[in-house]
C-alpha cells in the first residue's frame, strides 16, 4: 500500500511536518517494498490555496491513505472526492507512526480545522 | 478633493475624524470602505436609500465537455482549482481574474456571477453617504471598494473616504485615488506601531499626509513624538474628552450637537483643506 506523510526533510530520520498543505516534503512510502520517495511540495510557497494543491499532489501520487497531524477544509473537500483515507499520526515520528499504521492501531483524522487563512501559517 | 482617513488598527477614531470633517462641510461625500463593519452610516441615519448589489464572477465548468487537461489548475494562482475525476472549484478562493475561462482549450469553463454585498447611497443633511457592505465570510471587500470610489470619479467636491484599518490591500485601494491621507493616531507606543504601518504604506503610494492625534491627555504623547522625529504634518490634536466620547457612542455627529465641536472640526477641516491646495 502506498501511503502519504508530509515531512520536515527528505529522509526517513526527519520529523512528521504540523503543517499538512504547507509542508515542506511530502513523503511517499510503499509499505510493501518499503521504498520511500520524497517530493518538493510545490504548494509551501502558495500566497493561497495551499492546501487544495497539496491534496492534489498526493491524489496524483496514486496513495491509499494520508497520515498527517491535522488537515483544512479545502484539502479535506478535495480528499473526500476519493477513496484515500486520512489517518491523524500519533507522534511526530516517521517510523512510529509507519508501524501503527501496519499494526491497525491509526484511528481516522476526523477533526478538520477551518484552516488559517493568512492567520497563523505564513 | 479625495481626503482618506487611515489608521494602522481599529478604533483610533477614523470614523469620528471622517464623519465630523464630512458633517462640518458645506457639501460633501462620505464613503464608508470599511466594509467588513461599516458603522458610519450609524451617525448619519442617511435617508432616501437606495442599494446596488455587488456581486463577482465565478467559474462553473461543464462537465460534458472538460477533458481534464487541467490546463486551468496549473495556471490558477490562488489554487482555486483541483481535478479530481472531475474539475472542483473552490468559489472562496477563487479570485475572479477569469484566467481558467481563458485559457480552457475546450470552453468547459464559463463565468457565474455570485453576490458578494452591496453598496448603500443615502443623503444626511447636505452629505451624501455611500456605504458598502461585504457579506460576511466573504474573502475579499476589494470589488466594493472599487464600486465605492467608481461614485468619485465624476466628483469635483469634497469628499471623505473612511478607511479599513491596518494596511493590507483593502486599504492600499481604498487610497489609491485619494489627493490627501490623514492618519488618526493614539498617544500610546501601540499607537506608534500602527501609526508607523499607515505612515510607510502612505509613504510608498507617495500620497502627502498628515496626522490627527486622538484621544490626547496631559504629559508625554509617543505618536506626537514620532510625528516631530519623522517630520509628519500634525493637523489637529482631539482631546481625550468624555462629552465627546459620550456623543460618538450614542451615535451622534458631535459637529451637528455642540458648537465647540463644530468649531474644532472646522479648523482641522480649514488646515487640512490649505495642506492639500499646498
Amino acid at each position: 500500500m502506498k501511503i502519504a506523510m508530509p515531512v520536515d526533510d527528505k529522509s526517513m530520520e526527519t520529523t512528521v511536518c504540523q503543517s499538512f498543505g504547507r509542508t515542506p516534503y511530502f513523503l511517499i512510502y510503499d509499505t510493501e517494498s518499503k521504498e520511500s520517495v520524497f517530493l518538493d511540495n510545490s504548494a509551501a510557497a502558495s500566497q493561497g490555496g495551499a492546501g487544495i494543491k497539496a491534496a492534489q499532489t498526493i491524489v496524483d501520487n496514486k496513495v491509499s491513505a494520508l497520515l498527517t497531524p491535522r488537515c483544512g477544509e479545502n484539502a479535506a473537500e478535495v480528499m473526500k472526492a476519493t477513496h484515500i483515507q486520512m489517518y491523524k499520526t500519533i507522534n511526530d515520528s516517521i517510523k512510529d507512526n509507519i508501524e501503527a499504521l501496519n499494526a491497525g492501531n491509526l484511528s481516522l483524522l476526523d477533526e478538520i480545522h477551518a484552516g488559517f487563512h493568512n492567520h497563523g501559517e505564513k | 478633493m479625495k481626503i482618506a482617513v487611515l489608521s494602522g488598527k481599529g478604533g483610533t477614531g477614523k470614523t469620528l475624524v471622517s464623519v465630523n470633517l464630512a458633517a462640518v462641510a458645506k457639501e460633501s461625500i462620505y464613503i464608508d470602505c470599511d466594509v467588513e463593519e461599516p458603522n458610519g452610516h450609524l451617525y448619519f441615519k442617511p435617508e432616501d436609500i437606495e442599494s446596488e448589489e455587488i456581486s463577482i464572477k465565478i467559474p462553473f465548468v461543464d462537465e460534458t465537455l472538460c477533458h481534464g487537461c487541467r490546463k486551468c489548475t496549473d495556471f490558477c494562482r490562488f489554487n482555486a482549482l483541483a481535478y479530481i475525476n472531475k474539475l472542483i472549484v473552490f468559489d472562496e478562493v477563487c479570485h475572479s481574474c477569469g484566467g481558467c475561462v481563458l485559457i480552457c482549450p475546450e470552453k468547459a469553463l464559463a463565468e457565474k456571477e455570485k453576490i458578494i454585498g452591496e453598496v448603500q447611497s443615502g443623503v444626511s443633511e447636505k452629505v451624501t453617504v455611500i456605504t458598502g457592505i461585504l457579506n460576511t465570510g466573504e474573502a475579499s471587500g476589494i470589488p466594493i471598494i472599487k464600486k465605492l470610489l467608481s461614485h468619485l470619479a465624476e466628483n469635483k467636491g469634497l469628499s471623505f473616504i473612511d478607511c479599513p484599518p491596518g494596511s493590507a490591500c483593502i486599504v492600499m485601494e481604498s487610497i489609491k485615488d485619494a489627493d490627501y491621507c490623514i492618519f488618526v493616531a493614539e498617544p500610546t507606543l501601540f499607537g506608534v506601531h500602527n501609526l508607523n504601518m499607515v505612515y510607510e504604506l502612505v509613504t510608498l503610494f507617495d500620497k502627502p499626509h498628515g496626522v490627527v492625534l486622538n484621544k490626547c491627555l496631559e504629559g508625554e504623547n509617543p505618536a506626537e513624538k514620532f510625528c516631530l522625529e519623522k517630520g509628519i504634518k500634525i493637523l489637529g490634536k482631539i482631546p481625550f474628552d468624555n462629552e465627546l466620547g459620550t456623543l460618538n457612542s450614542n451615535a451622534l455627529i458631535a459637529v451637528r450637537e455642540e458648537i465647540k465641536y463644530r468649531d474644532m472640526f472646522s479648523s482641522l477641516l480649514q488646515m487640512v483643506t490649505e495642506e492639500v491646495q499646498a
